[in-house]
């Protein structure tokens, strides 16, 4: 029962917070869209001039931007895969009785709060290394030859140690998922003879379908946005092999000063990200009850 | 549960879980071991677990290589600073949206959850020029602004849900009472959302601690946070291991125990109330 009086008095609480969020995304998204359309170097102060799609013409044929997209699709793919798997998995595993289980769940949890820098490093040298990492003592012990992780396959290197910092994620949400299941219905189940695979495919997985799909879409708004892990790893090489989206675009535009060439990558990267947004936002907006 | 569990399954399960946990979590495991470790006995094959010398030189080593401290510090006013003045913002709007709720909160909202889902490079270029001309670059009160900004819809989202919990009904037995609108806040909202807002307070500060975009693509030297301070170490001279560690148990250890406090909140807050 809100007065005339309450509700000039919420619009005023509302309002800062509001202006804010406007001004963040309206004005430095409208100078993006403004830049690419402008060929424009900060080495070459003043000579902006206008040039049309140009800047979108030369980023969507460079053979760079392909290899780009996917590695970028590569990426979200590949650590979606397997933080689902794993994180269903895991909460299947967790989400029975089982002596300290608190502890457990701490353990498992830890990876996310783990600082993107210090875990790529860390993976990169102490394991990953192909001459004094742990992965190269564990080849040699087993008389294998050492493996070069980020020699070889640096982009699945870098979805391995990805993969590590989301499976908690994946594990915590999906575990809550399964915490509010209904055991009878699980239990007439099995009483009518329903074998176990049977009621992971019929009855437990349709439970998950909501809270996998809220997963997905909110690890690949993250994940489409992986800068630090490739900064500190491979700075994108050898070559563009693991180069994505948003390392491109940080490339082309603070490393070349290509202020025009990047903001045209920036938008791009702005419109795929929107895609899958647009879902994301609808799953939202149906739970939400005002 | 009415199926028995029998106490042979129950021990299988056990075993395993851990199994799986402590997989998980070794990665930390040898992190914080190795940082105790010489150089020459970090790299040692085969490598020891607990059977080495145990020293705390490299704590020191690594912050007279680079003033540790100081990056430290960096991290924690640019953590505590955005969550602060966000929750600053943020309560009014979530407190005016949560109980006085008109035909547009929904929209509203949702809107400020899109803001979210805009990809940081999208705004990188303006945001590093606009910076850059008045001075931002390399400051912590620029950093403490961008991150302000960027966990906003969080804050609000995450306030808004703890606060929609709060019966409104208590509010409106106060102003029946005659309570004024500064008394209401006061003495019967603030002790009920207090909890609320201490998990947001929790959730915000890890994520700013861990924030990697911005503060690699905004600071240089002066302003680096441990992020930031941390990625020096990927152009590495001579034997590193044993640095890395300790540089990194430092930079790790504050934010995993919190971590650990607000596993909770995470859901709610990363989801936006999706799943509960």
């Amino acid at each position: 029962m809100a007065t005339i009086h309450s509700r000039t008095a919420a619009r005023f609480m509302i309002s800062p917070s509001v202006l804010l969020l406007l001004g963040w995304m309206l004005i430095p998204l409208s100078l993006t869209v403004y830049f690419s359309f402008l060929r424009y170097n900060l080495l070459m102060p003043g000579m902006e001039e206008w040039t049309g799609w140009t800047n979108y013409q030369y980023f969507l044929t460079d053979p760079a931007f392909f290899e780009a997209l996917t590695n970028t699709l590569l990426l979200v793919g590949g650590v979606l895969f397997i933080t689902i798997i794993g994180g269903t998995g895991l909460g299947l595993l967790l989400n029975q009785p089982i002596w300290g289980q608190g502890i457990v769940r701490i353990l498992v949890i830890a990876p996310f709060f783990v600082m993107p820098t210090v875990s790529a490093l860390v993976w990169k040298n102490m394991f990953m290394n192909p001459v004094n990492g742990l992965f190269a003592h564990a080849a040699k012990f087993l008389g294998l030859a050492p493996y070069d992780f980020f020699g070889q396959a640096p982009l699945l290197s870098i979805i391995l140690i990805v993969a590590w910092q989301w499976l908690p994620f994946a594990t915590l949400i999906l575990l809550t998922a399964l915490q509010s299941l209904d055991q009878e219905q699980l239990e007439a189940a099995e009483m009518d003879g329903a074998s176990t695979l049977s009621r992971f495919i019929y009855i437990v997985l349709p439970h998950l379908a909501r809270a996998i799909t809220v997963v997905i879409l909110i690890q690949t708004i993250f994940l489409l946005s992986i800068f630090a892990e490739i900064l500190v790893t491979t700075n994108g090489g050898p070559g563009y092999a693991s180069t994505n989206i948003t390392f491109l675009v940080y490339a082309q535009s603070l490393l070349q000063f290509d202020v025009g060439g990047g903001s045209a990558g920036g938008i791009i990267a702005v419109i795929l990200a929107n895609i899958v947004a647009i879902f994301l936002m609808r799953m939202i907006g149906k739970n939400l009850e005002v | 549960m009415a199926r028995t569990v029998t106490r042979s399954h129950k021990t299988l399960v056990t075993v395993l879980a851990w199994m799986v946990g402590l997989a998980i979590f070794f990665p930390i495991l040898w992190t914080i071991l190795t940082s105790f470790k010489t150089e020459a006995e970090a790299i040692a094959s085969p490598p020891s677990f607990l059977a080495f010398e145990w020293t705390l030189e490299n704590y020191g080593d690594v912050h007279e290589r680079s003033n540790y401290f100081r990056h430290f510090w960096n991290s924690v006013v640019i953590s505590l600073g955005s969550t602060l003045l966000g929750l600053l913002i943020a309560i009014p709007a979530a407190w005016a949206m949560a109980f006085v709720p008109g035909k547009q909160t929904k929209n509203v909202l949702m809107w400020m959850l899109s803001t979210k889902m805009l990809p940081p490079v999208g705004v990188l270029i303006p945001i590093y020029l606009i910076f850059r001309d008045y001075g931002l670059l390399d400051t912590l009160s620029g950093l403490v602004i961008v991150l302000t900004l960027i966990n906003l819809p969080i804050i609000i989202w995450m306030l808004y849900t703890y606060f929609k919990e709060i019966p409104g009904e208590i509010l409106e037995a106060a102003r029946m009472d005659g309570a004024t609108l500064a008394a209401e806040i006061i003495h019967v909202l603030t002790p009920m959302a207090l909890p609320g807002i201490a998990s947001t307070l929790l959730l915000n500060i890890i994520l700013a601690w861990n924030e990697a975009f911005w503060t690699l693509n905004l600071t240089a030297a002066k302003a680096a946070p441990l992020t930031a301070f941390i990625a020096s170490y990927s152009s590495p001279e001579g034997l590193f291991y044993a640095k890395l560690s300790a540089a990194s148990t430092m930079a790790i250890a504050p934010i995993l125990i919190m971590g650990w406090f607000s596993q909770k909140q995470l859901v709610r807050g990363l989801t936006f109330g999706a799943v509960k």
